[in-house]
């Protein structure tokens, strides 16, 4: 296995590498820019950079500002304030106005860890793919991050951008091409398909190779870009395979389950067990310690996909 | 000497005049709307579009233009006014205000109206996004301006009060806003609903330049604007002192008339009094 490394790292990396090549390019931070990693930014670009302090609504309405006036500004924040906190800045004067401005919120999912469920994000993919224009994406490991933040720091419009606190290991083949609202097919299987997001995509191939030795063969795509859904290759998998899991550290109200149910129901109706957190918040412990307790285990995909199996016609 | 002549005065006189019953029109044909807030504000926005801001209605997107932003959106018939007098768009949209596919919403949508510079409606977000285009200006080396109009009301949200931080923490001398203090909101009167006050002393302690100016005074107005534009290092906040349903009697300093429009009666005798 090659080097670990947590998204949030890879993203104050591709920050300052995109820095370079892209004057208009600025950042702002809430207070945590040593934990968002855009200090890293900081450091090399100080006036490009905005501490606002502790004043999440104001940042949001801030970044509106300099979109409005040509500049992309990448916002940051752990995800609890970086979406519900701020949910009507975002939608007021960030997605209705469609301005640039990219929110890129680290500390999300149960892995958090020890801080708790306060501080851990469970509904922000929910709340921000609700909103008209905005952009949802969640890659799956560093080297996805360095590719997703040069994507949408060259589209044009507001996004949401899902980023991690752990370490965790590359899953995604090098030199594999990101394409935003593309899926990627990572594993082809015809017995039913996992689809994945974020660090969930690395436990889906792990439980895919698994069932292989069972006989099962099981797909796993990489759903990286949860709004726009990929809806041709969902529509292909769903024909090919006729049962769908989805894997998501998040509840399994609003999220990647949710939109890829909300897809399948009205285009090819076919079983879609979700994997997530069961509507209830967090809790501390470390990050492995609350992976296991909420579920997110090979021995627990490798349950749901038999209940897909089962639930085909 | 006067930053302006009495015949300039006049001019400004009469042309908000004509923007007064314009509000009141639009007002009366989407039959829903703000008025109370619409008259007290307008002066505010005929010193600033007619005798101070550096803009050009038909190259309305220049990157150089100074921007203004309503904060206080629900306040917009009397901006729709000001831009459809100054060109931005046909004087005509002001008959389809509120109406279905309308370049004119309820509350002012930035991606709709030729001269919105930015969507308000939601109160205490547009100090913040005026504060974002004061900081691009200083990034671009520019010496545009940014003007911000709040409502008193409006400040009890706390996102203001991060704004407020933040303006004067970035020293923004290129950003002006203006607290329209008619007195008045919704529920009642502000110092009986939840009062802001010392207004005046909070901007101070939170590291502004404050002026208070009586804000139907052209003049007043004028030397405040000048004032703001000379000091150095800190923001400026110009609270105005109004009357909410200005030039209207039976509308004045009345919370009836907050958010509703005039029936028939009322309007032709609205009219009537700013047709004198």
């Amino acid at each position: 296995m090659t080097e670990k490394i947590a998204t949030r790292d890879a993203y104050g990396k591709a920050l300052v590498e995109l820095g370079r090549r892209m004057d208009k390019i600025v950042v702002l931070d809430a207070d945590l820019s040593k934990s968002t990693k855009t200090a890293l930014f900081a450091e090399e670009f100080p006036l490009r950079f905005f501490n606002m302090g502790i004043s999440e609504a104001d940042m949001m309405g801030t970044a509106a500002g300099l979109a409005a006036s040509g500049y992309i500004p990448f916002v940051s924040t752990f995800g609890v304030f970086a979406t519900g906190r701020v949910f009507d800045q975002i939608r007021n004067s960030i997605a209705y106005t469609r301005l640039n401005v990219k929110i890129a919120a680290t500390h999300t999912g149960i892995t958090v860890g020890e801080d708790g469920a306060s501080h851990q994000a469970l509904e922000d993919i929910a709340l921000m793919r609700v909103l008209p224009h905005m952009t949802v994406v969640v890659p799956a490991d560093g080297r996805q991050t360095y590719q997703a933040v040069e994507a949408i720091a060259g589209c044009e419009g507001p996004v949401y951008l899902r980023l991690g606190r752990p370490k965790v290991p590359q899953v995604i083949p090098e030199g594999l091409p990101f394409e935003l609202g593309r899926g990627q097919l990572l594993r082809e299987g015809k017995d039913f398909a996992f689809l994945a997001t974020g660090i969930t995509v690395g436990l889906s191939l792990e439980a895919s190779q698994l069932l292989e030795r069972q006989g099962i063969n099981a797909a796993v795509v990489n759903i990286h870009t949860i709004k726009p859904l990929d809806k041709d290759l969902l529509l292909h998998m769903a024909a090919k395979t006729g049962a769908f899991v989805t894997v998501e550290e998040h509840s399994v109200i609003g999220g990647l389950g949710s939109a890829i149910a909300e897809l399948i129901s009205g285009n090819y109706p076919i079983p879609v067990i979700r994997v997530g957190i069961n509507d209830t918040f967090g809790e501390s412990g470390s990050p492995e310690a609350l992976l296991i307790k909420y579920g997110f285990t090979v021995e627990n995909l490798i349950k749901a996909g038999q209940t897909a199996m089962e639930k085909k016609r | 000497m006067p930053v302006i002549s009495a015949a300039a005065v006049e001019e400004l006189r009469l042309k908000a005049r004509k923007l007064r019953q314009d509000i009141i029109t639009m007002i009366y044909e989407a039959a829903s709307g703000h008025p109370g807030g619409a008259l007290s504000v307008l002066d505010i926005l005929v010193v600033l579009y007619y005798k101070v801001m550096k803009i050009d209605p038909g190259n309305y997107l220049d990157p150089q233009r100074d921007r203004l932003v309503l904060s206080k959106g629900h306040a917009c018939p009397a901006l729709y006014a000001v831009l459809a007098d100054r060109g931005f768009f046909p004087s005509s949209y002001l008959s389809v205000l509120r109406k279905i596919d309308s370049p004119l919403q309820g509350h002012p949508d930035m991606r709709k109206t030729p001269g919105v510079e930015m969507s308000t409606g939601s109160l205490g977000q547009g100090l913040s996004a005026a504060n974002g285009m004061a900081l691009a200006a200083r990034l671009d080396n520019s010496r545009r301006r940014v003007y911000v109009v709040l409502g008193d009301g409006e400040i009890q949200e706390g996102q203001v009060w991060e704004a407020a931080m933040t303006a004067a923490h970035y020293r923004l001398d290129n950003l002006t806003a203006f607290l329209d203090y008619n007195g008045l909101q919704i529920d009642g009167w502000i110092r009986d609903v939840k009062s802001p006050e010392p207004v005046a002393e909070k901007w101070r302690a939170f590291g502004w330049h404050v002026l208070e100016v009586e804000g139907h005074d052209y003049a007043s107005l004028l030397k405040a604007i000048g004032r703001a534009h000379t000091n150095k290092g800190a923001p400026t906040i110009i609270i105005a002192h109004t009357v909410k349903g200005k030039g209207v009697s039976f509308m004045e300093n009345q919370i009836d008339w907050h958010g509703r429009a005039p029936n028939k009666e009322e309007y032709e005798q609205a009219l009537a009094e700013l047709q004198k």
